[in-house]
C-alpha cells in the first residue's frame, strides 16, 4: 500500500540502520590528523583563592605539548560567557562568567589549568602533576543564608549574592480578603542533573594559513555556539564552522556553552594542533549545568466551594556560582503558576541566589514541570483542606475550551486547550471510581493505596520574537530551513534545529515529501553543520523543533513548489491558476494525462527555457517567526502503593492522555512521552544532586546519582487526543517536555493521597524510601529528629514538621545529626578529599 | 612499557603493543578504531560500552586490553552479515527501541547475551536482565519491546511484541 500523506503515518525512523550498527558520529568518535588531547586539572574546592599553579613537573611529563593556565588565553580569549535575560530583564550581581579560573575558583570543578598531550593517557598524567596553591574560603551553598547580608560571598568581590530578586506582581489582595480558605506550604524541586548518556566532548582545528576554526562538539545549538566562540576569540563568524553530528542526548545540559568550547577552541590556536577533550561521568555531574534547584513559597486562597482565587508565590532559584547563560529562563514557573485553572489574581516573586555549585540552566521543561509540580500539589493541599475531591476542584476551575484563546494573569495567551476531554479519557483507562472502593478496602488492611492527578499544560515551540528576542538580547527564537532541488530531482533540505534524539530526520522528510509531493526516499535532511544551510539556526530545545522547525520546512518547501507552479505555467503555456498539483505533478486542470513531475521541472529549471526575469535551479530559504507560543497540555494519573515499614513505593498503573496538537509521527511523539515520563519519575522518587556542607559533591557517580534502571521504570498506557494549534499552518504544538512536565506532580499526588490517612500533608522530592519511612515514624510517635529533609542547605525545613510554618523555617538553625538533602549538609567534620585531576576517583567518606 | 596483545575482533584477528593500563573500550575504540562501542561513565554502571567476550557480555571499560589476550570479542559492528542486520538490530528499529543511540549498541550487545542464556524471558527477565544498562531517552517502554520481537524472530516462542504493523518505506530491511 503506497503512503499517500507522509504527515500521520508512523514512518519508521531513517536515523536508525546506521545508529543499531555501530555507525554513529559522536564528537569523541572523531578524530583528526595529528591530534592531541586535552585534560583539565579543577578545583577541588568549592570556593578557594588559588595563590599560586606549579606547572614545572608537568611540562616535562611524557607527552605534553602545552600547559596552559588563564594567563596564557589573554589576547586569544576575551570577553565571558554570555547570561541571556530570559525571564529576568534587570539582574543585580551577574559574576562574570570567566572560562578559566584566575585568582580564585568558585565551585567544585571549576577547570583551573589545561594540559595538552599526544596521548589520552598522558594528558591525565600531566594534569597530576600539576599542584595548584588553594586557600579554602567559605563556601555559600545555604541558599537562605546566602541572602543575609551578612553571608560570605559566592565569589570574593560580589557585593551580595542575590543575582536577581523581580516581583512580576504583588497585589494578590482582593482573591485573599475574599478568601475563606488559604492554605500555605513550602514545595521543594531538588537539584537535578540531566545526564544526558553522551558525556560532553569538544575537537578543534585552527588553520593558520586561512585563520580558520572548526570546533566539533556536542551541543544542541551549532550557531549560537560559532556566535559566541567566535565573538570570544575576536574572529568574523564566518571564519569560525561547528559541527555537531550526532548528540548523544542533550535535555538542556547541551544549550548553552561551557569553558571547555572556548578553551578547547582557543588552544587549538595557541598550539596549532587539532586537540580533543572528553569529559569523564565524574567531570560531567560536576561540571555539566544542573536544572531545577529551587524552593517555592506559596500561599493559595479559595472558597469551601471549591473556587480558586489567588496565589502568592515566591520562587528561590539557586543559581549556582555564576548565573547559567539562560539560568533565569526557570523564573516562567511563576508565569505559569496557573496552570489549566482560572483565577482572580496571582502574585509572584522570584529570587536568583548565587552559591558555590555549578550553574543550574534549563533542564528538560525548564521552569514549566516546577509550575505544573507547583500548582497540581497546592490543589490536592487545598482539596484536602476543604475536604473536596481533588478530581472536582480540578473541573471546577478548568479554563473552558470556548474561552481560548485565553489571556493569563501574565498576559501569556494560551491557543487552545480542552482539559476536560483529556482527563475524561485519563479517568476511564485508570478506573478511578473503581480504585478508591479498592483504596477504601485496602486501608481496612492497613496497606496505603493512592491516586495522584496531574492534569498539566505547557507553553513551549519557542517562541515569538516579539517576546524571545528581548529575552535572548536580540535574537528572536524564529527558525529556518532551506529546500534545495539537485538537478536530477532528488532534494537536499537543511534546518536550523539539532536533532539529537528527536527523530526530526524522519519528520521534516515526511513534512517535505507531503508538500513536495516526492518520494519520502529521495529527500535528505542535513542538519547541525554551520557550514552548511542557512544563515542561523535557533537549535533544538523548549520543544521548538516541529513547531517552529517544521513550520520552516514547510514554507521553504512552499516556495519552491510556488516558483516551480511558474515554470508549469509557462511550459504548459498556461495561466498558473489552471494548473493543479498532485502527488507532485503539475498538470492544466481537466486533462491530468498530460503531467509534468516536479523533478522533472527540477532539472528544465536549470535549462534555457524559462520566464523572463526568473533565474535558473529550484531552492528556497524560509524562516518562521511563530505568532505565539503554542500550548500542549494533557492529564496524567498514577496508582501507588506505599509500603509504610519500608517506605518504599510502588508504581501500580500509570496512565497519560496528552495532547499535542497535530501529530506528524505517532510513534516518536509516544518516544518522546516515554522518555520524559521516566525523567519525571525519577525526579519524583529516585533522583537529586547532593553537595555537603563545604561544596564537595556527594553525587559523583552513577552509583551515588541514582538514574533509574528498567527495574525501576513501570509500564506506561498513553492515549492521545487532537486539538490544533491556531497559531501554525500544521496545528502543530511540542511533545518533547510534557512527561517530565506532567509525571512528578502525578507520583507525589499520588504518595500524598496514600499516606493522607496518616496526617501528612505533603512530601517532598525525591520520594526516597528512607524519607519517606522517617515521615511515617514521625507522625505515627510524634517524634522529630528522625530525618529532617531540606533542600539546598535550607538547614531546617519545615516540609517534615506537619502545618510548620515556612516562615518560621526560613529563620530555622541547623542541629546535628541531621542529613541534609539536595546540596545540604552532611554531617559535620566530612571533608571530601581534594581530587588530583580528572582520573582520581573523588574519595567519600560517609 | 608496552605489552603485546593478539585477539580477534569481529572475526578479524590483530595484534598491537599497548600500555598495561590501556582499557578495552579505548583499546577498541582508539586501537581498533572501532567507535561503536561508546562510553558513558567512569564507574562501570552504564552499560554503553558492553561488548561480547567470548560470548559473554562484558563491560569493556572494567576491563583492560591485555585481558584480551587470545579472546573473541563482538562489538555491535560485527552484527550485520552482508548487509542484513541482525534481528536485535532490527528490532529495535522496528519498535523505536532508540532516540539518541548513545546507549543503543550497549543495550544490544547485553541482549544477544540476555537472548542467548534466555531464548524467551518474561518482561520482568528482560528487565532484569538488562539493569546494567543505562537509557535516558526511552524510558525502557520500546526497549523492552524490541527485545521481546527479537526473542520472537530469533525462534523464541512468545508472540512478538505487538505494535501495530509498523508503516515503513524505507524502514525495514534495505
Amino acid at each position: 500500500m503506497a503512503i499517500t500523506t507522509m504527515i500521520g503515518a508512523k514512518i519508521h525512523r531513517r536515523e536508525d540502520p546506521r545508529l543499531v550498527s555501530g555507525y554513529g558520529r559522536y564528537t569523541d568518535d572523531l578524530v583528526r590528523p595529528g591530534i592531541a588531547y586535552a585534560a583539565f586539572v579543577r578545583s577541588p574546592y568549592a570556593h578557594a583563592r588559588i595563590r599560586s599553579i606549579d606547572v614545572t613537573d608537568a611540562v616535562k611529563a611524557a607527552g605534553v605539548v602545552a600547559v596552559l593556565t588563564a594567563r596564557d588565553f589573554e589576547g586569544v580569549l576575551s570577553g565571558a560567557a554570555p547570561v541571556a535575560p530570559t525571564f529576568v530583564a534587570e539582574k543585580k550581581t551577574v559574576p562574570d562568567r570567566i572560562f578559566i579560573a584566575k585568582a580564585e575558583a568558585v565551585y567544585q570543578g571549576e577547570p583551573v589549568a589545561m594540559v595538552v598531550a599526544e596521548e589520552r593517557y598522558q594528558a591525565s598524567d600531566a594534569a597530576s602533576l600539576i599542584n595548584v596553591d588553594y586557600e579554602p574560603l567559605p563556601a555559600v551553598m545555604d541558599i537562605e543564608k546566602a541572602l543575609d547580608p551578612s553571608s560570605p560571598k559566592a565569589h570574593t568581590d560580589l557585593a551580595d549574592n542575590i543575582a536577581w530578586d523581580l516581583v512580576y506582581n504583588d497585589d494578590a489582595n482582593a482573591a485573599f480578603e475574599e478568601a475563606e480558605v488559604t492554605v500555605k506550604e513550602r514545595i521543594l524541586q531538588q537539584r537535578l542533573a540531566p545526564t544526558a548518556m553522551e558525556p560532553r566532548a569538544v575537537m578543534a582545528e585552527y588553520s593558520r594559513g586561512d585563520d580558520q576554526l572548526t570546533i566539533w562538539l556536542s551541543t544542541q545549538n551549532p550557531h549560537w555556539l560559532r556566535l559566541f566562540v567566535a565573538g570570544a576569540m575576536g574572529m568574523p563568524e564566518s571564519r569560525v564552522r561547528v559541527t555537531s553530528f550526532d548528540v548523544g542526548g542533550g535535555f538542556g545540559s547541551k544549550i548553552s556553552p561551557y569553558s571547555e568550547d572556548y578553551l578547547v577552541a582557543a588552544a587549538a590556536k595557541i598550539t596549532g594542533r587539532p586537540i580533543k577533550w572528553t569529559e569523564s561521568r565524574t567531570e560531567a555531574l560536576q561540571t555539566d549545568n544542573h536544572g531545577r534547584a529551587q524552593v517555592f513559597d506559596i500561599e493559595l486562597a479559595g472558597k469551601r466551594d471549591g473556587t480558586l482565587l489567588g496565589m502568592k508565590v515566591t520562587q528561590y532559584i539557586d543559581t549556582g556560582a555564576y548565573v547559567g547563560t539562560f539560568g533565569s529562563f526557570q523564573a516562567c514557573a511563576c508565569l505559569l503558576a496557573g496552570g489549566a485553572y482560572k483565577w482572580q489574581q496571582i502574585a509572584a516573586r522570584t529570587v536568583g541566589v548565587l552559591t558555590n555549585r555549578v550553574l543550574t540552566d534549563p533542564y528538560r521543561g525548564a521552569g514549566r514541570p516546577e509550575a505544573t509540580h507547583l500548582v497540581e500539589r497546592m490543589l490536592d493541599i487545598f482539596a484536602s483542606e476543604i475536604g473536596m475531591d481533588p478530581l472536582a476542584v480540578r473541573r471546577k476551575n478548568f479554563i473552558q475550551p470556548g474561552e481560548f484563546p485565553y489571556e493569563q494573569n501574565f498576559g501569556l495567551v494560551m491557543d487552545s486547550g480542552d482539559y476536560e476531554k483529556t482527563l475524561g479519557r485519563a479517568l476511564e483507562m485508570i478506573g478511578y471510581e473503581q480504585f478508591r472502593q479498592e483504596q477504601e478496602a485496602a486501608r481496612q488492611q492497613g496497606r496505603y493505596l493512592g491516586i495522584g492527578l496531574s492534569t498539566w499544560i505547557e507553553m513551549c515551540g519557542l517562541g515569538p520574537s516579539a517576546a524571545t528576542a528581548p529575552a535572548t538580547g536580540g535574537v528572536g527564537l524564529a527558525e529556518a530551513a532551506q529546500v534545495r532541488f539537485l538537478p536530477t530531482g532528488s532534494v537536499i533540505v537543511y534546518s536550523g534545529t539539532h536533532s539529537h534524539g528527536q527523530g526530526n530526520d524522519t519528520t521534516f522528510a515526511q513534512i517535505a515529501a507531503d508538500t513536495l509531493g516526492i518520494p519520502y526516499e529521495q529527500i535528505e535532511i542535513r542538519h547541525g553543520d554551520t557550514a552548511e544551510g542557512t544563515g542561523f539556526g535557533y537549535g533544538t530545545y523548549g520543544s521548538r523543533s516541529l513547531a517552529v522547525g517544521g513550520l520552516a520546512v514547510r514554507m521553504a518547501s512552499l516556495k519552491v513548489v510556488d516558483k516551480a507552479r511558474k515554470l508549469a505555467a509557462h511550459i504548459f503555456e498556461a495561466a498558473e491558476e489552471d494548473l493543479a498539483f498532485e502527488q507532485g505533478d503539475f498538470y492544466v486542470k481537466g486533462s491530468p494525462e498530460n503531467k509534468r513531475g516536479i523533478q522533472e521541472l527540477a532539472f528544465a529549471s536549470f535549462g534555457a527555457d524559462r520566464p523572463d526575469g526568473m533565474e535558473p535551479g529550484l531552492e528556497a530559504v524560509a524562516y518562521f517567526d511563530p505568532p505565539n507560543f503554542v500550548w500542549p497540555f494533557g492529564a496524567h494519573i498514577c496508582q501507588v502503593e506505599v509500603d509504610v515499614e519500608t517506605g518504599a513505593v510502588e508504581i501500580l498503573k500509570y496512565v497519560g492522555v496528552d495532547d499535542c496538537g497535530n501529530v506528524i509521527n505517532p510513534m516518536i511523539v509516544e518516544g518522546q512521552l516515554h522518555g520524559g515520563i521516566a525523567q519525571g519519575i525519577a525526579q519524583a522518587l529516585f533522583e537529586e544532586v547532593i553537595y555537603g556542607e563545604d561544596g564537595t559533591l556527594k553525587t559523583g557517580t552513577f552509583l551515588d546519582y541514582t538514574v533509574p534502571t528498567a527495574n525501576e521504570m513501570p509500564p506506561l498506557s498513553l492515549d492521545s487526543t487532537i486539538t490544533p494549534s491556531p497559531s501554525n499552518e500544521l496545528g502543530v504544538k511540542g511533545i518533547g517536555e510534557a512527561g517530565t512536565i506532567a509525571a512528578s506532580a502525578a507520583v507525589i499526588n499520588a504518595i500524598c493521597d496514600a499516606l493522607a490517612p496518616l496526617g501528612i500533608r505533603h512530601v517532598d522530592m525525591p520520594a526516597s524510601p528512607d524519607r519517606l519511612w522517617a515521615m511515617v515514624q514521625e507522625h505515627r510517635t510524634g517524634l522529630e529528629g528522625y530525618h529532617v529533609v531540606a533542600f539546598a542547605g535550607t538547614p531546617d525545613r519545615a516540609g517534615v514538621h506537619p502545618h510548620g510554618d515556612p516562615d518560621a523555617a526560613l529563620t530555622g538553625s541547623e542541629e546535628e545529626g541531621r542529613i541534609i538533602g539536595t546540596g545540604g549538609r552532611a554531617e559535620p567534620g566530612s571533608e571530601g578529599s581534594p581530587q588530583e585531576g580528572p582520573r582520581h576517583q573523588e574519595d567519600y567518606d560517609e | 612499557m608496552k605489552l603485546k596483545v593478539s585477539t580477534t575482533i569481529n572475526g578479524k584477528s590483530r595484534a598491537d603493543e599497548v600500555e598495561p593500563r590501556l582499557l578495552l573500550v579505548h583499546y577498541i575504540r582508539d586501537v581498533a578504531g572501532l567507535t561503536g562501542t561508546h562510553i558513558g561513565c567512569d564507574t562501570s554502571q552504564c552499560g554503553a560500552c558492553t561488548i561480547l567476550v567470548d560470548g559473554k557480555a562484558i563491560k569493556s571499560c572494567t576491563m583492560f586490553a591485555v585481558q584480551a589476550e587470545g579472546k573473541q570479542i563482538e562489538t555491535i559492528e560485527g552484527l550485520a552479515k552482508d548487509g542484513q542486520l541482525h534481528p536485535i538490530q532490527q528490532a529495535f528499529w522496528d519498535e523505536h527501541g532508540l532516540q539518541c543511540g548513545y546507549c543503543t549498541p550497549g543495550f544490544i550487545m547485553a541482549a544477544k547475551y540476555l537472548l542467548a542464556t534466555n531464548p524467551n524471558p518474561t518482561e520482568d527477565e528482560i528487565r532484569k536482565g538488562l539493569e546494567g544498562n543505562l537509557c535516558r531517552c526511552t524510558g525502557y517502554v520500546n526497549i523492552v519491546k524490541a527485545v521481546k520481537t527479537a526473542a520472537a524472530t530469533m525462534g523464541g516462542a512468545a508472540q512478538p511484541a505487538t505494535s501495530s504493523q509498523p508503516v515503513a518505506t524505507s524502514g525495514s530491511g534495505s
